[in-house]
C-alpha cells in the first residue's frame, strides 16, 4: 500500500473527484496560485484551470454562500476556509442556508457542498487560528461532520463528502497535514457513520475525536505496558452521522468509557457522547463516563500554555485509570 | 421629521419629473396583463393581512403593498429561464413569477400544498420549477446565494441571468460589499435590485445609510448602478431589462435601485411610529396601481368597466387561493424528518419524540436506514392507514 501524507491524500481525493465529475470545483482563499495555505490544493490550478480552482477574496461568508447557491442548482463546490476560526464568519451561510435550504424549501433543492477547514492546536497559532469547533457544527441538523485522523480516512471521507448530496463540514487537523500513513491504491469513498476500531481491548473504551484518536492509541499502549489494562480505541471518523452502535457495543463489553477531544468541555462532542452512552448503556457502566477535553480558555500562544490546553497521552491514561478506582 | 420629509420630497422629485411617464404603453393586452398582475398581488396581500388578523397565518407577515410596480416591472424583464431571488417580503415576487397564488397562500397557512410544503412560511417561499429560488429571512443573506447561482450558470456556459432583490437595509450588510466585489471580479451574470422602500424595518434610509443614493453604493466594488422609479411599472421594466441585458451579454453585474414605498408597516406587528400619516399619504398619491390604471383610462386603452373586471378577477383568484389554503391539510407529522439527513438507528434515544409519536420515523424508513425497531415500523404503518391523505411523495 502506498504511503502518503495527510495533505497529499486530501489532494488526491480532490484531484480524483474533479477528474471524475465536471461539476466539482474548488474555491477559497489562496487555493489557486498559492496552492492552499496548507498546500492541500497543490497542482490543482495547473491541472484544472481557473474555472475550477478559484482564488477568492477574503470574504468567508460570501464564499460559502456562493457555494450554497451553486450547489442549489446542481454544482458540487468544495469550499476551503483557511481555519476553523474563520469559518465563524460564514456561520450565517452554513447554518441558516447550507444546512437549511433543502428542508425549508420542502425538498425542492439540495446542497451538495463540502466546506473544508483545518482546526486544532499545536503550532502556536494562538487564540484566533487553532480552536476545535466540531461541537458547534455537530449541533446543526442538516450538516454532516467529518473529522479524519489518518491519511486514508482523509482521502476516503473527502471523496465521500464530495459525492454526498448533503452539505458536509470537513474538519482537518492542522498538525496532521504532514503525517504519513498508508492509503489504499485506487481506494473509493469511505462510508460516513462508520467508526474505526484502532485497537481492540476488553477493559475500557476510549473514543478519540480527530487527532485525539492518535493520542488515545498512544495512551492505550501505556495502559497495556504499565497498567495491564487493554483499552479499546475507537475513532468515530464522522460525528454526524455518528457510529454510535460501535461505541455502545464496545462499552457494553468494557463497561467503561473515556472520551477524548480537543474542544472545550461545556456543550462539547464528549458531553453529547457521554449523554448518549449513559442513555443507551447505563446498565453496563461500572464507572462514570469520563471526558478528557481541551482547557476551557481561548487557545493561548505561548508554547507551554498551548501544550497545557489540549489533552496529551498522560491525561488519557489518568482518565482511564480513574474508571477503575473502585474495582 | 423635517429631514425625512425632505428626503421623501427629493425622492419623489428626482423620479416623478422627466420622461418616465412617457415610457410608451405596450399593446392593450399587455397593459391589461401588467395591471392584472399588480392588482392580483395587491388583493392577495390585503387578504393575507386579513387572514393574519384571523390567525390563519402565524409568525411574521411582511406585505409588499405599494411595491407592486417594482416587483412586476422587474420580473417582466426576465426570460422564463432566468432566476429570481428575493427577501422575506416576497409573496408578490412568487406570484409575479407565476407561482399559483393558492400555493403561496397555502404556504402562509403552513399547509402541505404550500409552495415550500409548509416548511418555510411567509418568509421562505420557493418554486424551483419557475426558477424562483426563494425568499430568505436573513437580511443580505441571499446576495451570496444569488452570486453562486449566477456562477453556476456561467460555469455551465448557460445564458441565464440571476435577478437578486433585497431591501435598502441589506445594503449595509457585509455580504453586500463582499458579493458586489466577487460578482464584478468574476463577471457574473447577476443583477442586484435594491427595492428602496425608504425604511430598514423602522429606520429611515437617511438614518441607516451614509450614502442615500443607493444606486451609487456598489460603484466602488466595480458594479455600476442605475435608478428606476419603483412606482412606475414600465420604467422599472425598462431599466431592469437593460441591466439584465448588460449582465447577460456583457457579463457585467449591475445594481438597480428601485425607489418605492411600503404603504403598510414592516410587518403586521408594526405600529408605524417612525413615520407620519402625511408622509404615507403623500406616497399613496403615487400608488403604482392607481396611476397605471388611470393612465390606461386616460389614454383610452381600457375602459372603467375593464378596470373593474381586472379587479374582480383578482378578487376571485384570491378567494380561490384562500379556499384552497383552507382545504389543504397540514403536513403529516410523519414528514417531520423528510428532506434532511437522518441516520436511522444511530439516533435512537436521541429524539425523545420517538416515544410520543412512532410515525415520525417515516423519513428514516423511506431512506432504508438501519432501521427503527420492527414494532415501531408497524405502529407507524398502522397510523398511516388511518389517514385519508395520500402518502407524501418520497423524497428519497
Amino acid at each position: 500500500m502506498p504511503t502518503m501524507r495527510y495533505r497529499e491524500a486530501l489532494n488526491e481525493a480532490l484531484r480524483e473527484e474533479m477528474q471524475e465529475d465536471e461539476s466539482v470545483f474548488v474555491m477559497g482563499e489562496d487555493v489557486g496560485v498559492f496552492q492552499g495555505a496548507f498546500k492541500v490544493t497543490k497542482g490543482l490550478l495547473e491541472e484544472f484551470g481557473e474555472k475550477r480552482v478559484r482564488d477568492t477574496p477574503i470574504s468567508e461568508n460570501t464564499i460559502v454562500g456562493m457555494g450554497v447557491g451553486a450547489a442549489m442548482v446542481g454544482l458540487r463546490p468544495v469550499v476551503e476556509l483557511m481555519t476553523v476560526n474563520f469559518s465563524l464568519l460564514a456561520m450565517d451561510q452554513i447554518v441558516n442556508h447550507a444546512a437549511a435550504v433543502g428542508y425549508m424549501f420542502g425538498g425542492q433543492v439540495s446542497c451538495p457542498m463540502v466546506i473544508r477547514m483545518p482546526g486544532g492546536a499545536g503550532h502556536q497559532l494562538g487564540p484566533t487560528h487553532s480552536h476545535s469547533f466540531e461541537a458547534w457544527y455537530l449541533h446543526v441538523p442538516g450538516l454532516l461532520v467529518a473529522v479524519p485522523s489518518t491519511p486514508a480516512d482523509a482521502k476516503g471521507l473527502l471523496k465521500a463528502a464530495i459525492r454526498d448530496d448533503n452539505p458536509v463540514v470537513f474538519i482537518e487537523h492542522e498538525t496532521l497535514y504532514g503525517q504519513k500513513g498508508e492509503v489504499p491504491e485506487n481506494g473509493g469513498p469511505a462510508r460516513f457513520g462508520e467508526a474505526a476500531i484502532r485497537r481492540e481491548g476488553d477493559d475500557v473504551t476510549v473514543v478519540g475525536i480527530s487527532r485525539m484518536a492518535i493520542t488515545a492509541e498512544k495512551a492505550a499502549e501505556t495502559l497495556a505496558s504499565e497498567h495491564e489494562i487493554e483499552a479499546e480505541v475507537i475513532d468515530p471518523r464522522t460525528l454526524r452521522p455518528l457510529d454510535l452502535d460501535t461505541i455502545v457495543e464496545s462499552v457494553k463489553k468494557t463497561n467503561r468509557a473515556v472520551i477524548v477531544e480537543e474542544g472545550w468541555p461545556h456543550g462539547g462532542v464528549g458531553a453529547n457522547l457521554a449523554a448518549l452512552i449513559q442513555e443507551q448503556a447505563f446498565d453496563w457502566l461500572d464507572a462514570p463516563v469520563m471526558r478528557v477535553t481541551g482547557a476551557d480558555v481561548p487557545m493561548p500562544y505561548s508554547k507551554p500554555l498551548e501544550q497545557a490546553s489540549f489533552p496529551h497521552e498522560e491525561h488519557v491514561v489518568q482518565a482511564a485509570l480513574s474508571t477503575f478506582r473502585d474495582v | 421629521m423635517a429631514s425625512r420629509a425632505s428626503t421623501t420630497k427629493r425622492r419623489a422629485g428626482s423620479n416623478s419629473g422627466g420622461t418616465k411617464q412617457d415610457r410608451p404603453l405596450p399593446a392593450k393586452q399587455r397593459c391589461r396583463e401588467i395591471l392584472a398582475k399588480m392588482m392580483l398581488i395587491r388583493r392577495f396581500e390585503e387578504r393575507a393581512g386579513e387572514m393574519y388578523a384571523k390567525a390563519k397565518i402565524g409568525g411574521f407577515l411582511h406585505l409588499c403593498i405599494g411595491e407592486e410596480a417594482a416587483i412586476v416591472g422587474a420580473t417582466n424583464a426576465l426570460a422564463e429561464t432566468d432566476y429570481l431571488m428575493s427577501t422575506y417580503r416576497e409573496h408578490g415576487q412568487a406570484i409575479a413569477r407565476g407561482t399559483p397564488p393558492e400555493a403561496v397562500m397555502a404556504e402562509l397557512f403552513g399547509k402541505k400544498d404550500g409552495c415550500s410544503g409548509g416548511r418555510g412560511g411567509s418568509m421562505h417561499l420557493f418554486d424551483y420549477e419557475r426558477r424562483f429560488l426563494g425568499g430568505y429571512g436573513i437580511v443580505g443573506g441571499n446576495l451570496p446565494l444569488a452570486a453562486g447561482v449566477a456562477l453556476a450558470a456561467d460555469y455551465r456556459g448557460e445564458n441565464d441571468v440571476m435577478l437578486c432583490m433585497f431591501g435598502d437595509g441589506a445594503t449595509n450588510q457585509g455580504t453586500f460589499g463582499e458579493t458586489m466585489n466577487l460578482a464584478a471580479l468574476w463577471k457574473l451574470p447577476v443583477v442586484f435590485m435594491v427595492i428602496n422602500n425608504q425604511f430598514g424595518m423602522g429606520t429611515a434610509l437617511e438614518r441607516h445609510s451614509a450614502v442615500t443614493d443607493l444606486s451609487k453604493k456598489a460603484e466602488g466594488f466595480g458594479v455600476p448602478g442605475s435608478q428606476c422609479d419603483g412606482m412606475d411599472v414600465l420604467d422599472t421594466e425598462e431599466v431592469i431589462a437593460e441591466a439584465v441585458r448588460c449582465a447577460r451579454e456583457e457579463r457585467k453585474p449591475q445594481l438597480v435601485e428601485a425607489v418605492t414605498y411600503r404603504f403598510r408597516g414592516h410587518s403586521m406587528a408594526d405600529p408605524e411610529e417612525y413615520r407620519t400619516k402625511e408622509e404615507v399619504e403623500e406616497w399613496r398619491k403615487r400608488d403604482p396601481i392607481e396611476t397605471f390604471g388611470k393612465r390606461l383610462l386616460d389614454e383610452g386603452v381600457l375602459a372603467k368597466k375593464d378596470l373593474d373586471k381586472v379587479d374582480e378577477e383578482a378578487m376571485a383568484t384570491v378567494d380561490e387561493a384562500v379556499a384552497f389554503a383552507d382545504k389543504s391539510p397540514f403536513p403529516e407529522l410523519a414528514s417531520l424528518y423528510d428532506d434532511i439527513y437522518v441516520y436511522g438507528e444511530q439516533v435512537k434515544g436521541w429524539y425523545t419524540v420517538d416515544e410520543r409519536s412512532p410515525d415520525t420515523h417515516r423519513g428514516e424508513r423511506e431512506r432504508d436506514a438501519p432501521a427503527i425497531s420492527h414494532e415501531l415500523a408497524e405502529a407507524g404503518a398502522a397510523h398511516e392507514d388511518e389517514g385519508d391523505e395520500p402518502h407524501p411523495k418520497d423524497h428519497g
